[in-house]
């Protein structure tokens, strides 16, 4: 499925942050903006939701302790217990190191694939860039022309007056 | 949030530069040739690689009595050696992950390196107990895994078994750290490059980054979370191997200061290895205008704050000592003033107390050469710290007739240089093959563009 985008190439950070704050007001699709680094304060000017991710970190992560707590009980104290210097089976207090580690193990590892899974990134896929200027130091907002009443002409004059460099019609695939 | 712009502050990134003037300086870095002072440190630390690599394969051929130990002294070289690169590890993290938590936004000229050499201290830290098991083609059976000898567990009561695991999950959080934040910036030098063999390279590596902003928020996101696993982990490694020590009954190491003192002391050390790692990286890829004396003086101030630490942590030792009322304890504080291995405890306190005192003044602190003398002078009594717990606590042990002295084989100094040898190979290597500044964090923390100006 293909869909008609209308794209603003912008210069500087503030002109980005202005243009996409004001296209969300004005009730205009944003299907995404594009950006050389992370602009403090575009995801709100986006409107996006918050990111998912630090649920992934918490739950995994408590998983990944949990998990551990009953691997060393039950290797310690059930599976073959062996003494140690007279310390009990079950010495709890002593597994705390590991069951720590092994938290911020899983907790970090599966936070990491989360986000490429969330993102769609992976090794070798094909980068589809706007423009060869992105990963550089220009910015572009994506708007998409989602119904008829999307007057082209006046999109493209709204873009400009909020310093758009450069303005441009493209036909786009939809990729998800 | 009110954003601050002072203009009394210098920028952080000096000479007014806008995006792509950042891009173009760093790429430039990277793609010219190799300097000649580029190819006579590598040839250095090269042979030392290969100097260490032998005496590794001499001594895991030949067996652990090619070392200077015996009865008494049973850790010495390869512990220090192992305490020291973890130490140094943990400045990289520091700069990566707490400072950034604090939002110090000029830790982003430095993170990259920092944390490239926090894995690659990391590797030759993790060496030496390998090693030091005497067959380290066993050395899987630190990890619990089913076996068919029982199957018989590891003891998760042993620090030893925590080592393993807070080094291991060190490496690897540190790793995706590094490498998560590489991912934009190979993406940049991908767009750059002609095609050929090394833009497909890039382009693999770079995981198909578009700039998407959709992307960037899970990014922002993802690398706070990193931050924030990496800042308890990175004072839980070097707790654990304080405990290596702590958790014994040796007088000298069984001391409940021994957490804090060995973190602040890592941190110490690893600040003054990345201060001496900028001087020089500075110097050689012209990145005056990116590693500003506004860096260097940040950096003086955390090894004047951490050599304070230190320097307390030394003298509570000794107060310790002393109120304890315990014999040994204070036998082994007074050996260790005044044993045989005076010369090794005063040079520790000199290079490490009273050093960095001269960081105090701002003149000093803007010389560079001076401020990368003394770095290498921290270092020095940073190695010594560790030697001095590790061999003077174990050398004059509760039985005079046990006593015994340590000197180090040939074997081992060939060993400790390999592993500098190591470690400046792959640091030299990676500013030649990736870029050593974080240029999508340095872009982000530049005054072009922005209204609402810069925070520090």
């Amino acid at each position: 499925m293909n869909r008609r985008v209308l794209i603003g190439i912008f210069e500087t950070e503030d002109a980005i942050l202005e243009a996409t704050e004001a296209a969300r007001l004005r009730g205009l699709r944003i299907v995404d903006v594009f950006a050389p680094y992370a602009v403090h304060g575009l995801d709100h000017a986006m409107g996006l939701q918050r990111s998912k991710l630090p649920w992934v970190c918490l739950l995994l992560g408590l998983a990944g302790a949990a998990f551990k707590v009953w691997f060393e009980y039950w290797t310690t104290a059930s599976d073959w217990p062996v003494n140690v210097g007279g310390k009990p089976w079950n010495s709890l207090p002593a597994f705390v190191p590991i069951t720590f580690e092994v938290m911020v193990l899983f907790a970090g590892v599966s936070t990491v694939l989360a986000f490429f899974g969330m993102s769609r990134l992976w090794p070798g896929r094909k980068a589809v860039l706007l423009d060869g200027r992105i990963t550089n130091d220009c910015f572009a907002l994506v708007l998409e022309q989602d119904n008829a009443a999307f007057d082209v002409d006046e999109v493209e004059d709204f873009l400009r007056r909020h310093g758009a460099a450069r303005v441009e019609e493209r036909e786009q695939e939809v990729l998800r | 949030m009110a954003e601050v712009c002072s203009p009394l502050r210098p920028a952080l990134i000096a000479g007014d530069k806008k995006p792509a003037g950042v891009t173009e300086d760093i790429c430039r870095a990277l793609l010219r040739p190799p300097s000649a002072l580029w190819w006579g440190g590598f040839s250095v630390a090269f042979s030392l690689l290969l100097a260490g690599v032998a005496a590794v394969s001499y001594q895991i051929a030949t067996g652990v009595g090619t070392w200077g130990l015996n009865t008494t002294v049973g850790w010495a070289f390869d512990i220090t050696n192992f305490v020291f690169w973890v130490g140094i590890g943990h400045a990289g993290t520091l700069i990566s992950a707490i400072l950034f938590l604090f939002r110090q936004k000029w830790r982003t000229s430095v993170n990259r390196s920092a944390e490239a050499m926090t894995l690659f201290a990391v590797m030759c830290a993790g060496i030496f107990p390998i090693i030091h098991t005497g067959r380290p083609w066993l050395a899987y059976w630190l990890f619990p895994y089913p076996n068919f000898r029982g199957p018989l567990w590891i003891n998760f009561r042993s620090p030893l078994a925590w080592d393993c695991f807070a080094i291991s999950t060190y490496f690897l959080i540190s790793a995706m750290f590094w490498y998560i934040g590489l991912i934009p910036d190979l993406a940049t030098i991908r767009d750059r490059l002609q095609p050929g063999l090394r833009q497909r390279v890039f382009a693999i590596l770079s995981f198909g980054w578009n700039g998407s902003y959709r992307v960037w928020q899970h990014y922002e996101v993802l690398y706070l979370l990193l931050a924030g696993l990496a800042t308890p982990l990175v004072i839980s490694v070097h707790t654990i191997v304080s405990w290596d020590f702590a958790t014994a009954v040796i007088p000298g190491w069984h001391a409940t200061i021994f957490p804090p003192y060995f973190v602040a002391g890592a941190i110490f050390s690893g600040i003054a290895m990345v201060l001496t790692l900028m001087i020089v990286a500075r110097k050689a890829m012209g990145l005056e205008d990116y590693i500003t004396h506004r860096h260097v003086d940040a950096m003086c101030k955390l090894l004047l704050l951490t050599s304070g630490i230190v320097a307390l942590a030394y003298a509570t030792e000794f107060f310790t000592a002393f109120y304890s009322g315990n014999t040994y304890e204070q036998f082994v504080f007074l050996n260790r003033a005044r044993g045989p291995f005076a010369w090794a405890y005063w040079t520790m306190v000199g290079c490490n107390v009273f050093v960095p005192q001269l960081l105090w003044f701002r003149s000093v602190r803007r010389r560079l050469a001076i401020v990368f003398v003394l770095c290498i002078l921290i270092n020095v009594g940073m190695w010594f710290e560790r030697f001095v717990i590790i061999v003077t606590s174990l050398h004059r042990d509760f039985l005079p007739s046990n006593w015994a002295g340590y000197q180090p084989t040939i074997v081992e100094v060939a060993t400790l240089l390999g592993s500098f040898g190591l470690f400046f190979t792959c640091f030299l290597v990676f500013c030649r093959v990736l870029p050593v500044i974080a240029m999508g964090e340095v872009k982000a923390v530049l005054r072009h563009g922005k209204s609402h100006g810069e925070q520090a």
